[in-house]
């Protein structure tokens, strides 16, 4: 059982490199948060269970530093991505479509009309 | 064996922070440093709960909520201010 | 009133989660804190704080709750294999673009758990939400139009969190 804790950490951390590595080649801030806030959300939550498994008197606080994590990081990744979006952040070249700036654009020039 | 599993976890951790810490130094806008923060940040919690079963210390633990908490707190602020200014 | 016996319940339950223990005296004095912050809560600092006073109770609901969570999780799994198929693709297989999707729910909380299950769900993130309008980037961009981008991203959610809240 403590073998499959440790296992089951393993893992996690080996999902945090992989946002590492996904947050130095992806191209722009967008594609770097989507990367990061999912496998960064899913490693930690891996190895904090893991640790929990092995030791299982502790699993209360790990139990809400879980449920922390799973709250937290969605919303941190939103508020970043619509900041960026706000003080028009380079989006890269192979985005296919971007409703967001037209609904603003239409917006903008339906207050110049009125 | 599971002391040399969890050792392994460490250094793996470890190295994704030093790849973050490259992008770090690299990010072409501000947004970019703040997105590798809060990683960095989330990777420290890992390491903080992996350290807290090493040692046999439950109060670390309180520490990373602590420091998950500041650090939520302090994106939002960051990004409240790139949006509009504080 | 249920808002408030909500916020009651959240508290003890993290007050037993953090000290991990059930000797009675713990117990009543985490009882007793709970009680004074929901007080507090209620009557000096937001008077108007009406998160949870949307939930509701019946057996249909808490089934729906279970099934939601389960649905999440698995495609929480599901998203961490698509990243790792991303990241580590040498010709990085993306096509990305930020799409509009409309949604019913019209509680506060329950677009906020929408939006956040969409950040956690496989190659899309919440930008921007207007009126009933959600604003995703879409890592892969199958299609623009606005009904069955919802139709492809939102509904499995939806449907859930529609039974669970008014």
């Amino acid at each position: 059982m403590e073998l499959f804790g440790a296992l089951i950490t393993l893992l996690g951390s080996i999902i945090l490199l992989i946002a590492a590595i996904g947050l130095v080649r992806m191209p722009d801030v967008y594609n770097r948060l989507q990367v990061g806030t999912k496998a960064s959300t899913m490693g930690t939550l891996l190895s904090l269970l893991g640790i929990a498994i092995i030791h299982p008197t502790w699993a209360g606080k790990l139990i809400i530093l879980i449920l922390f994590v799973l709250f937290t990081n969605p919303v941190s990744s939103h508020v970043l991505a619509r900041a960026s979006h706000y003080i028009n952040i380079r989006i890269s070249k192979r985005t296919v479509v971007d409703k967001l700036k037209v609904t603003d654009r239409a917006f903008k020039v339906g207050e110049v009309k009125k | 064996m599971i002391n040399t599993i969890l050792t392994i976890a460490l250094a793996l951790i470890f190295l994704s922070i030093a790849i973050i810490i490259y992008r770090f130094m690299l990010g072409p806008s501000s947004v970019d440093r703040v997105i590798s923060f809060d990683m960095m940040t989330i990777a420290s919690i890992s390491i903080i709960g992996i350290i807290s079963y090493m040692s046999d210390r439950v109060i670390y633990l309180d520490i990373a909520t602590v420091y998950g908490l500041l650090s939520f707190l302090a994106v939002i602020i960051i990004a409240k201010y790139l949006e509009k200014g504080l | 009133m249920k808002n408030y016996i909500t916020i009651f319940v959240i508290l003890f339950f993290v007050w037993f989660l953090l000290n991990n223990t059930l000797q009675v005296e713990v117990l009543i004095v985490g009882l007793i804190v709970s009680a004074l912050v929901t007080t507090l809560v209620g009557v000096m600092l937001c008077v108007k704080c009406n998160v949870f006073s949307d939930l509701k109770y019946t057996p249909k609901a808490i089934l729906n709750t279970f099934i939601f969570l389960a649905v999440f999780f698995i495609e929480l799994v599901k998203s961490n294999i698509d990243v790792a198929r991303r990241v580590l693709a040498p010709t990085r297989p993306i096509n990305p673009g930020i799409v509009e999707v409309k949604t019913k729910l019209k509680s506060k909380f329950a677009r906020m758990l929408l939006a956040n299950s969409i950040t956690l769900t496989p190659g899309t993130l919440t930008i921007e939400t207007r009126g009933d309008s959600f604003f995703i980037h879409w890592i892969d961009v199958k299609d623009i139009n606005v009904e069955k981008a919802s139709n492809e991203l939102i509904r499995k959610f939806e449907k859930y969190l529609e039974e669970i809240y008014d």
